[in-house]
């Protein structure tokens, strides 16, 4: 039996709004409308594990919908629940709201209330700048899966470019896979008991600004937050029965940013920093790539798309995560039939260690509701004692429908 | 003796056909696209929606919905938002695009899933749009600085006297094509077919336009396109709907943060 693991806060918010939203349904002024996807999944393992626990497959059910408004001044309501069921993590198992937010909007600026999801950055790999969001981790490796973030919102738009106001009142934790969860440290990280460096703890009211402008060929943002960090240290500890287990510790930082890409004849060029500044030293870390795009390959209606991209961090390596001295390639291949067929390859070598993920992604429209994607992700450990090992035998493939609404 | 005066009189009128004698095919091609161009010019602003629709060599079809926001930009060209509805797995997807009439054109996309706008590079300009038969450079903004001309001769096309100019692309480096050919009738510069050559010279595609309407008097747009590739097979229909003129929008409904709400 799978029990749905609650974010806490968020379950009476999205009851609430529902039941706002059905009261004022009656109203023809607020035409809703409803969209959204619903997936099967279905995970393949290709070694055993190496927990107690844990399992060789899983299956799992998720839906994202979306509800909105438009009013006739351009402002809208909306609201974007997420749920996911799994068979296998429990930890996997969650509800969030995705958005729940008014956006106001006027000639020259805009506010958006409640929760919603912001983007900041260039790279494809790593995303170091993005800092508004928490990663839902359970959801996908790669970081673009988000949580919904509590935020008051503030843009304007001036001739010189856009800034961008952000008050960040609640912080989100990280999700992290469970006990019986795989793609997991070899202890589990104890999302119930995080820590944190501030005595408001999730409370702290963090707080961030952008500006950001378009310059010819190129398009840049320079930010800086100041608040919860949104990557936890992880902290060896022991639970309450006596099993040891990690416990997140988010600290309070100060990060100052710039993102950049620029257009250079066929060339796409991008590039991250930041400086951040915490508890410990004070590290800087970047991202640097590139993008081109091969059309009509081999005479056919090919296009190849070639990424190469570098990431450094000059965090002490038991600090950092996967990524402090790697080169990422990436080519995709999109077919330009009528079913949109795509094929990404990736790799990511680290240089330090020797370890490399390969990863695998495809898709394949079925229908004009319907898609088939496959996800595969294979790690191979080059060295002992490098910071992913513990993944070393989470080779997977995954398979997922998606039908939408 | 009063012809001499009628002969000064039509001295000047002479002389101006003489000139019209010697304007070089390139000229004409030349005058031809800028009276196009013209015609088009003061439209401010208009909307539609379009349905794609993709017809492989089986007669096997797929469908794509998108909405188009144009507005016009006075001494370059214009901007656009292109708004994709289906198939779903791309609903919310949109693209703003500034076209330049001269150089390339500055693109960026929003991927609604990560909130996230993206610049593209818009250089090399023969890949499909949605994989169409359309190249991107197919629905970019036509502007008369993009291409040479020459004219070729005039010809009967559907009952309409037509005017057929050869075109090439000034950055024939990043184009699918050597050269097209364009069919446009004498009375209002509407277009009706053009034929693309490919990069080794061959017949490559034929579009043709038909089913016009006029707007606010003055803006011919047509309602049905059909592009089809002779090397493929594969046909493309564009069904054009509810065009709409002078709907008041502005700049700033063209910049990145209107594409990452636009809906």
């Amino acid at each position: 039996m799978v029990t749905l693991h609650r974010n806490g806060f968020l379950a009476p918010p999205v009851l609430g709004l529902m039941g706002l939203i059905t009261l004022f349904s009656p109203f023809p002024c607020l035409a809703l409308e409803l969209s959204g996807s619903a997936m099967v999944e279905g995970r393949l393992f290709l070694h055993g594990p190496q927990f107690a626990g844990q399992r060789s497959q899983g299956g799992s059910l998720a839906v994202n919908a979306e509800l909105y408004h438009g009013f006739e001044d351009g402002s809208s309501l909306i609201l974007s629940p997420f749920a996911r069921l799994d068979s296998a993590d429990r930890e996997r198992s969650h509800l969030d709201l995705r958005e729940l937010n008014y956006l106001h909007v006027r000639d020259s600026w805009e506010l958006r209330l409640g929760l919603g999801k912001v983007f900041w950055g260039a790279c494809e790999f790593v995303h170091l700048v993005d800092i508004i969001n928490q990663t839902d981790l359970v959801e996908s490796l790669d970081g673009e899966e988000k949580l919904g973030q509590p935020m008051a919102h503030l843009s304007l738009v001036r001739d010189w470019g856009v800034i961008d106001a952000f008050l960040l009142p609640y912080f989100r934790e990280r999700t992290f896979a469970g006990v019986k969860g795989r793609l997991r440290p070899s202890l589990v990280v104890d999302t119930d008991h995080p820590l944190y460096e501030s005595g408001s703890e999730e409370r702290h009211q963090d707080v961030a600004l952008r500006y950001s402008h378009s310059l010819g060929d190129i398009d840049f943002g320079l930010s800086f937050f100041k608040g919860t960090s949104r990557e936890p240290f992880l902290i060896a500890s022991l639970d309450k029965g006596g099993n040891p287990v990690l416990r997140p510790y988010y600290e309070q930082i100060n990060q100052t940013s710039l993102d950049l890409q620029g257009v250079f004849g066929s060339w796409l060029v991008k590039a991250e920093a930041l400086y951040r500044t915490g508890y410990g030293r004070g590290f800087v870390a970047t991202t640097l790539g590139f993008e081109y795009t091969l059309v009509g390959i081999f005479d056919s209606g090919l296009d190849l798309g070639l990424i190469g991209e570098y990431v450094f961090d000059d965090r002490q390596q038991d600090r950092a995560g996967l990524f402090n001295n790697d080169l990422m390639a990436g080519m995709r291949l999109a077919f330009n039939d009528a079913a949109s067929s795509e094929i990404l390859l990736g790799v990511i070598q680290d240089l330090d260690h020797g370890s490399r993920l390969l990863t695998v992604e495809a898709g394949r429209r079925l229908s004009d509701f319907s898609r088939l994607n496959l996800e595969a992700a294979f790690f191979m450990d080059g060295a002992t004692g490098s910071v992913d090992n513990a993944l070393g035998d989470d080779d997977f493939v995954k398979l997922e429908l998606v039908y939408y609404f | 003796m009063r012809i001499l005066p009628t002969l000064f009189f039509l001295l000047p009128l002479l002389v101006t056909s003489s000139v019209v004698l010697a304007e070089t095919p390139g000229e004409r091609g030349l005058a031809i696209a800028h009276e196009a161009d013209a015609r088009e010019n003061g439209f401010g602003d208009f909307t539609s929606d379009m349905e794609m629709v993709l017809r492989n060599r089986h007669g096997q079809e797929s469908s794509r919905k998108i909405r188009i926001r144009t507005l016009e930009v006075v001494g370059d060209g214009d901007k656009a938002l292109t708004i994709f509805d289906s198939p779903r797995d791309v609903k919310g997807t949109a693209l703003l695009t500034f076209s330049h009439k001269i150089g390339d054109d500055d693109q960026w996309l929003y991927l609604p899933a990560l909130k996230r706008v993206k610049r593209i590079a818009s250089r090399n300009k023969s890949g499909s749009f949605m994989g169409s038969e359309f190249a991107y450079e197919d629905i970019a903004s036509q502007e008369v600085e993009k291409y040479t001309y020459k004219y070729l001769g005039d010809a009967l096309y559907n009952g309409h006297d037509c005017t057929m100019v050869e075109s090439y692309p000034v950055d024939a480096a990043n184009s699918g094509y050597t050269r097209m050919v364009s069919w446009r009738d004498k009375d209002e510069f509407r277009l009706w077919k053009v034929e693309y050559y490919d990069r080794k010279a061959s017949h490559l595609k034929t579009l043709t336009m038909d089913d016009y309407n006029q707007y606010l008097e003055l803006f011919w747009r047509p309602h049905r396109m059909e592009m089809i590739n002779h090397q493929n097979g594969k046909t493309t229909e564009l069904h054009w709907r509810n065009f709409r003129f002078a709907t008041g929008l502005r700049d700033a409904d063209f910049n990145k943060n209107s594409l990452r709400r636009v809906r």
